[in-house]
C-alpha cells in the first residue's frame, strides 16, 4: 500500500479538522478499508483513526436502541440488551464476516462505506434508523444514495445510530460461499405503523426497500403472504456467483425465511 | 518515523514504523516472529490471526499504529517456558489437526479465542461456524474441529470425555 500519515485524534472536533484535508480518509475498524489500501485502490495522504473518539457503546431505552459509531460487530452481537430489544439486529451482527472481522469492524464504518453487499445498511433502512453525525441527524431513507454513496458530506463523521424498537424483526442472508458477504440479505421489521423490508447484496444500486413485500406483509405478516409476488431482476447484480434472475429469486426466499424467523 | 510500542508475548518492543506498516509486518519482519503467517494478503484466510488485547484479529488487516500500546500474543507465546504445549496445541497434535501446517498458527489462535469465549460449551456446528474465518487447504477441517472440541474441557478445567 502507499504510505500515509497516521493520526489518532481524541476528539470529534480534532478528527473533523484533520479530515478537512480532502486527501485524508477516516479509519474505523478497517476491515474493508485496509484491504482497499493494500490493493492500492485508494491513496490517502492521511488516515484518521476514529477509535480514540469515545464513540463506542450501546444505550437502550423503552423505544430506541442507540449504538455508538465505533461499536464493533461482536459487541452488538453479544449485547444482552440488543438481543432482547431488537433480536434481528443482534443476529445480523453475529454473522458479519468472521470472528476476527467482528472484533474489529464497526457499525459506523459499515454504514459510511455503504458497500452494496454489507449487512448493516439493510437493518438501518428496514428499521427506519436515524444516523447522527457531528453536524446533523439523517434518516436512513435519505442516507443511502447508491453503491458506496451516502448523504455524508466530506469530513462528516457518524457519531451514533438510533434504531426504533420494532414489534418483531429478523435478518436472513444467502452468503457468498467463499467470502461470506451477502449475495442477498433481507431485513424484515414489523412495527406499529406497518412492515418494512430492506434488501442488501442484490442490487447494483445498493440497499433498497421492497415495497411490494411491505404492502403484502403489512396486510398479513406471514411467509405465505409473499407467494406469487415477483421481484424484478432489472438492476440486480449479475456475476459469476449468480445471475440477476437468481438473485431476484433469492430475495423472495430470504424474505420468507426472515418473516418466518420474526413471526 | 512514528514509533510503535507493543507488549509481544510478555516482552515490551518498541520499533519504528511507517503509517502503512501492518501489524503482521512488525511481528514478522521487525521482531522475527515468523510463526504468524501471511496466507492470502486479502484478509480472507486467517493465517495471520494473533491476539490483540485478548481478541483474535487478523494482523494483516490492522495497522501497526492501531495496535500501539496493546498486548499481542502470537503462536510463539503459547507454549510454556519448559516447552509444554498449550492445551490447544496439544489437541492439534493429538488429533492430527494439521498436514502442511501453514494455516495452523492462525487456526490455533482463533481456536483458543473460540473456546475461551464459550465457557458454556460448544457444539460441533458452532465450532465450524466460528472457524469460518480460517481457511485450511489440506485437512478438510474435520480433525481441526475435533481438536477444538477436545481442547475445550482441558482449557475449562473439566475432565475430558474419552474420544470414541
Amino acid at each position: 500500500m502507499y504510505d500515509f500519515a497516521y493520526h489518532k485524534p481524541s476528539s470529534v472536533a480534532d478528527a473533523v479538522a484533520l479530515l478537512g484535508d480532502s486527501e485524508a480518509k477516516a479509519l474505523a475498524g478497517g476491515q474493508t478499508f485496509i484491504p482497499v489500501l493494500k490493493q492500492r485502490l485508494n491513496k490517502p495522504s492521511a488516515v484518521v483513526d476514529l477509535s480514540g473518539l469515545g464513540l463506542s457503546g450501546i444505550t437502550v431505552t423503552a423505544t430506541t436502541v442507540t449504538i455508538g459509531a465505533t461499536t464493533t460487530h461482536i459487541t452488538v452481537a453479544n449485547s444482552a440488551e440488543v438481543k432482547k430489544a431488537i433480536p434481528g439486529l443482534a443476529n445480523l451482527a453475529s454473522w458479519i464476516g468472521d470472528v476476527a472481522v467482528r472484533y474489529r469492524g464497526t457499525i459506523g464504518g459499515s454504514l459510511a462505506n455503504n458497500d452494496p453487499t454489507a449487512c448493516y445498511p439493510s437493518a438501518a433502512l428496514a428499521l427506519g434508523a436515524t444516523i447522527k453525525t457531528n453536524t446533523r441527524e439523517i434518516a436512513a431513507d435519505d442516507f443511502f444514495q447508491g453503491m458506496f454513496t451516502t448523504a455524508l458530506e466530506p469530513g462528516e463523521i457518524i457519531v451514533s445510530v438510533s434504531f426504533p424498537i420494532p414489534q418483531a424483526s429478523a435478518y436472513e442472508k444467502f452468503r457468498n460461499p467463499a467470502s461470506r458477504y451477502a449475495m442477498v440479505g433481507v431485513f424484515v421489521a414489523k412495527t406499529a405503523s406497518g412492515v418494512r423490508v430492506a434488501v442488501t447484496g442484490a442490487s447494483q444500486g445498493g440497499v433498497f426497500r421492497h415495497t411490494a413485500f411491505e404492502t403484502a406483509l403489512s396486510a398479513n405478516f406471514s411467509a405465505g403472504a409473499l407467494d406469487g409476488i415477483a421481484t424484478p431482476a432489472d438492476g440486480l447484480n449479475s456475476d459469476i456467483h449468480g445471475s440477476a434472475a437468481y438473485r431476484a429469486h433469492l430475495v423472495g426466499v430470504m424474505a420468507k425465511r426472515a418473516v418466518a424467523a420474526a413471526a | 518515523m512514528p514509533q510503535v510500542t507493543l507488549t509481544v508475548n510478555g516482552k515490551t518492543a518498541s520499533v519504528e514504523v511507517e503509517g502503512r506498516t501492518l501489524l503482521v509486518e512488525v511481528l514478522r519482519d521487525k521482531l522475527g516472529l515468523t510463526g504468524t503467517h501471511v496466507g492470502c494478503d486479502t484478509s480472507q484466510c486467517g493465517a495471520c490471526v494473533v491476539h490483540v488485547d485478548g481478541k483474535a484479529v487478523k494482523s494483516c488487516t490492522m495497522l501497526a499504529l492501531q495496535a500501539n500500546g496493546s498486548s499481542v500474543t502470537t503462536i510463539e507465546g503459547l507454549a510454556a517456558a519448559d516447552g509444554t504445549l498449550h492445551p490447544m496445541q496439544e489437541a492439534f497434535r493429538e488429533n492430527h489437526a494439521l498436514q502442511c501446517g501453514f494455516c495452523t498458527p492462525g487456526m490455533v489462535m482463533s481456536a483458543i479465542d473460540i473456546v475461551t469465549t464459550h465457557p458454556q460449551g460448544l457444539t460441533e456446528a458452532e465450532i465450524r461456524h466460528l472457524l469460518e474465518g480460517n481457511l485450511c487447504r489440506c485437512t478438510g477441517y474435520h480433525n481441526i474441529v475435533k481438536a477444538v472440541a477436545a481442547a475445550w474441557p482441558v482449557m475449562h478445567g473439566k475432565e475430558a470425555v474419552a474420544a470414541e
